[in-house]
């Protein structure tokens, strides 16, 4: 009877355990697909509904797009090559932002004088339109992958500057109070409580600049056409060609790479983050 | 414990003759115009357990900061008989990435003290306040009760001759508190420190002091000095002897008069 309920009792509770995971994916995974579905389908009623077949290149439906752009493997290769050249060139851009960002915050987090002088240009650099620098950044670079990078990290750069800043100064003051009882200096101070507070802000920071390092790579494809093509000249390439299956193809696969960026620092930050943070135990982002 | 109201304070150190911290005229004006502190004039002798009562904003806060030399006060002076000083804050302030024991280690970390011996120091101290077998947890996996133990080990690891608290427990419900008292006053009888406490309630003066000063509203000075005649170690029946109701029910009248 004991060896009964000994061997019965533990497998009650995992179907249990398993039923409500399946549950769990269900619930979570439930909407974004139903929405996905609906996106499909509204898809296709413009295809065939909306256009007709002599300006239906202007949204081929879905399984064309798949076959041209994804299946057929030539035209594939194309689009993965040019995204992995601008994957580099956002990454490059993406990691001397941030260095850069964070070296600038923290100089200006460490004296009034040095945030007064050089806030008000980093806030300028926001306000900045890329895009009417691009031209001057090729003139004097060249059109060359450096004037990519330069471009891309540019566009990435502020939200490093402001979020690590303000991550910086909101040190909780009694904790101040605390280094100051202990007679720390301003090295201990920032390495051992500053930059700590601050890290969920820094990578909230990086999140944001992640995202825009991809974006910046794209547009400076377009300027500068020297180098390996990235996918923003292939974009260019497809829609002066009206090869539009494969121009589908190519944005939504740029559009992947910002999100595996985006999704990459989202894992780190939680990482980082999971013992001590409210923001890592949320269950969405 | 009604002989106790009788009985004269039990001093743990000799030598109370000398003061290990002495407040002399001590005003504190902000640069804002608000004057916190007027003239205050106080002792405290090793082995002495003084709390400071009074209103909201009277500037018993601004008095430990002073103490601890956090404030630099607009006048008079403060005089420091030894370099061992600690300080408990309002809230546990523990860094949330660090664990218990590596906030605990924090302070001797600060003063470069070498790696094995501030883990000694702090594996004692986590002892004494009964955080043994939390070492590992982080701020946020612990009740506000822990944190606070938690906060306590930290500044005990400084082995303090005068040890401050602001207001330690203020925000920690009654039951942990009563409890948090009776293992701060074993703490006290086995460290041997002088203590200056700030507190809202007086209840928890009288049942942790030697001596206890009513503080008037602001500008803040002491209006008043209560002896509390109860031996240590002191139970938590204590509370309930007509005794203590006789000292808080006197207090409270001084603080009354002088709170406006």
């Amino acid at each position: 009877m004991t060896s009964i309920i000994a061997t019965m009792a533990p497998a009650e509770p995992v179907t249990f355990a398993r039923q409500a995971r399946m549950r769990g994916y269900v619930t979570m995974g439930g909407p974004p697909l139903i929405v996905f579905a609906l996106f499909v389908a509204v898809w296709y009623l413009i295809s065939y509904g909306l256009l007709s077949e002599r300006r239906r290149f202007l949204l081929p439906p879905p399984h064309d797009v798949v076959s041209v752009g994804f299946l057929d493997w030539h035209n594939f290769a194309e689009i993965l090559a040019g995204l992995g050249s601008t994957a580099a060139i956002s990454l490059a851009g993406f990691a001397i932002a941030g260095t850069i960002g964070f070296t600038l915050a923290v100089v200006m987090s460490q004296s009034v004088a040095m945030e007064r002088s050089f806030y008000p240009y980093a806030v300028a650099l926001q306000t900045l339109p890329v895009l009417a620098m691009t031209p001057l950044v090729g003139l004097w670079f060249g059109f060359d992958t450096f004037s990519r990078i330069l471009i891309c990290s540019i566009l990435a750069l502020f939200p490093i500057i402001t979020n690590t800043l303000f991550g910086l100064k909101s040190v909780e003051p009694s904790q101040r109070d605390l280094f100051d009882l202990m007679k720390a200096g301003r090295w201990t101070r920032l390495w051992r409580l500053e930059i700590p507070a601050a890290l969920p802000n820094i990578l909230t920071g990086l999140r944001i600049s992640g995202g825009l390092s991809v974006i910046g790579a794209i547009v400076a494809d377009f300027f500068f056409r020297q180098g390996d093509p990235g996918i923003g000249r292939l974009l260019d390439i497809y829609r002066a060609s009206l090869e539009t299956e494969r121009l589908y193809a190519a944005i939504i696969c740029s559009s992947l790479l910002g999100l595996a960026l985006f999704l990459t620092n989202t894992l780190i930050s939680r990482h980082v983050l999971r013992n001590w943070h409210a923001s890592a135990h949320s269950k969405s982002s | 414990m009604t002989e106790g109201a009788t009985t004269v304070a039990v001093r743990p150190t000799e030598g109370a003759a000398r003061s290990l911290l002495a407040f002399r005229g001590v005003e504190m004006v902000f640069p804002n115009g608000v004057h916190a502190v007027d003239t205050v004039d106080m002792d405290i002798a090793p082995g002495e357990f003084v709390s400071l009562v009074g209103p909201s904003g009277c500037g018993k806060s601004t008095l430990l900061r002073i103490a601890s030399g956090l404030a630099r006060p607009t006048a008079g002076e403060v005089v420091l008989n030894t370099g061992h000083i600690a300080y408990v804050f309002q809230d546990p302030t523990l860094l949330p990435w660090r664990t218990v024991r590596q906030n605990v280690e924090l302070c001797n970390q600060l003063k470069k003290l070498p790696k094995a011996e501030r883990a000694e120091k702090a594996r004692q101290a986590i002892e004494m306040v009964g955080l043994a077998g939390f070492e590992n947890r982080h701020p946020n996996q612990l009740s506000g009760g822990m944190r606070m133990r938690a906060s306590l080990a930290r500044a005990l690891t400084l082995e303090p001759e005068v040890f401050l608290f602001d207001e330690p427990f203020g925000a920690i419900d009654e039951i942990t508190r009563e409890r948090l008292n009776s293992e701060l006053l074993r703490i006290f009888r086995t460290r041997a420190f002088a203590g200056v406490f700030v507190t809202h309630s007086i209840a928890e003066a009288v049942f942790l002091s030697t001596r206890v000063a009513v503080m008037s509203a602001r500008p803040g000075r002491i209006i008043g000095e209560f002896d509390v005649p109860f031996p240590y170690p002191r139970e938590p029946e204590l509370r309930s002897t007509p005794e203590f109701a006789a000292l808080t029910g006197e207090i409270g009248r001084c603080l009354r008069s002088g709170a406006q």
